[in-house]
Order: structure tokens, then sequence, then C-alpha cells
């Protein structure tokens, strides 16, 4: 059997790739794409732990997960392609409206 | 090792593999095509953890649902200028120095606390009220029966965003 530690050690790991991804990239379809990787291993995390305790509330709340995920892709995309429109760009430095 | 052993090794390494391809590979087709990767891995993983339900659902759901609308944004959107761009923000060296953090100050404490995770014998799903004892029809049990308010609540959630990214790609230019 697995250890339980070992699947928390590999949602950390995807969590810190998708916290990268967010902090350097300039492209905004590749910090979506992070955000998403960022969820994956908090559903990880959630059914190591349904598993091994024998109880499925974790994986009715990894089902919320990827509602939430569905939510938040629809509405991201949405204002990309509304960010795409106005200013014909994909990098976040030059969307900086609301910078000081 | 036994084969659930096996699998859940390959598919870890696998889901980080393609994750480190996801935040440096340079044309965004390809980083949703590792991203796929990933999710598909991920299913895999679930399988090896009994959550057969939540498999079905990551891949439907995820690649099926979520990467294709990606690829369709991406397709709708022009790739070549963003290719020749620098790819990373000004900010990496400190962004990695706070990743390298993050990761260190995670795995020290799981590292720590692994000893209170071992249980004496992976506990069984207990027996539900209805008797039934399959992964999906314990999730549906437990989904529509002690959380179906969070249930409903989702489904409003779902419904918000779609009026939202409905509103939000309406044509509305400075002319109009």
């Amino acid at each position: 059997m697995v250890p339980t530690h070992h699947y928390l050690l590999l949602g950390a790991a995807l969590f810190t790739i998708g916290v990268v991804g967010v902090l350097t990239r300039r492209n905004i379809m590749v910090i979506l794409m992070s955000i998403e990787l960022m969820m994956n291993a908090v559903n990880i995390n959630l059914i190591a732990f349904s598993g091994r305790l024998g109880n499925v509330s974790g994986q009715v709340f990894a089902i919320f997960v990827i509602t939430v995920a569905a939510a938040e892709a629809a509405v991201g995309l949405g204002i990309v392609i509304a960010m795409f429109k106005n200013k014909e760009t994909m990098n976040i430095n030059e969307i900086d409206l609301m910078k000081w | 090792m036994s084969v659930e052993q096996v699998l859940f090794y390959v598919f870890a390494a696998l889901a980080v593999i393609s994750a480190l391809f996801v935040i440096t590979l340079k044309n965004v087709v390809h980083s949703a095509v590792a991203l796929a990767a990933t999710l598909l891995s991920v299913a895999g993983i679930f399988l090896t953890l009994h959550a057969e339900f939540l498999a079905g659902v990551q891949v439907i759901v995820y690649v099926g649902g979520i990467l294709v609308l990606f690829v369709f944004v991406i397709m709708l959107i022009s790739v070549e200028k963003s290719i020749v761009e620098r790819q990373f923000n000004k900010q990496w060296v400190i962004a990695l120095i706070t990743a390298v953090l993050l990761i260190a100050e995670l795995g020290f404490v799981v590292w720590r606390g692994k000893d209170s995770l071992v249980l004496a014998e992976p506990a069984q799903p207990a027996p539900s009220v209805l008797g039934v004892t399959g992964n999906t029809q314990l999730v549906g049990e437990t989904l529509y029966g002690q959380y179906l308010l969070p249930f409903e609540i989702a489904s409003i959630l779902l419904l918000v965003a779609i009026v939202g990214s409905v509103a939000l790609s309406k044509r509305k230019t400075q002319a109009e």
C-alpha cells in the first residue's frame, strides 16, 4: 500500500508547480492552466484522505472543487476573450489599467 | 512492490513531469496538451485510491470539458505573437525563491507528520443506510443526502458563471 504522505507530497509538488506558473508566466492562458493544476493538487489530497479514512465526504468535496474549477474556467476564459477584443494581447503585463 | 504502488509512482511521475511542461513550454497549445496528460495521470491516481467515480468525472469534465474550452479559446486568439515574446516575468527569481520556500515548508510539515498519517488498516467505507457499497452509489447518496444544500448552491454558482461569462464576452466596443 502506498503511504498516505506520498499522496500529500505529490499534491504539494503539483500545487507548487501551479504557484510557479501563476507567478512567473506572462501568458494569461498558462496562468489559468496553472490554477487548474493547483485545484487538482487539492483534489488529490481530498481523495487521498477520503480513501484512507473510508469516508466518502472527501470525494463529494472534490466534486464541488471540480464545479468551482469549471465555473472559474468559464469566467476566466470570458475575461480572456474580452481582454483580447480590447487590447489584442495575451500578455498580462500589458493589462495595467488598474495599476498605479 | 504491488501493482497499486507501481501504478501510483508511474502516474505521479507522469503528473509532475507533464505539470512542469505546462508551465515551461512556449506554445500555449503544447501547454494545453501537457495539461491533458497531467489531468489524465491524476485520474489514474484517483483509480489507485478506489475513487472510480471521481476518475470518470475527472476525465469527462476536466479533459473533455474544461480543457476543450481552453483549446477553443486558444483557437480564437492568435498564438503566433505570444510565442516570440518573452515568456517569463521580471519577478521570476523572487517567485522561484517563494516557491522553493513553499515546497520546503509543505514537505517539512508532511514529513514531520507522516507517522500520524499511518492508519493501522485502511478503513472500509461504512455501508450506507440504503445498504449500497459501490463507490458511485456511495458518492451519489452522500451528495444528494448529507450535502444536498451545498449541491444546490453549487448549481447556482454554475448558473451565475454561465450568465457572467456570456455577459463578459458580449461585444462591447468603444464605438457603440
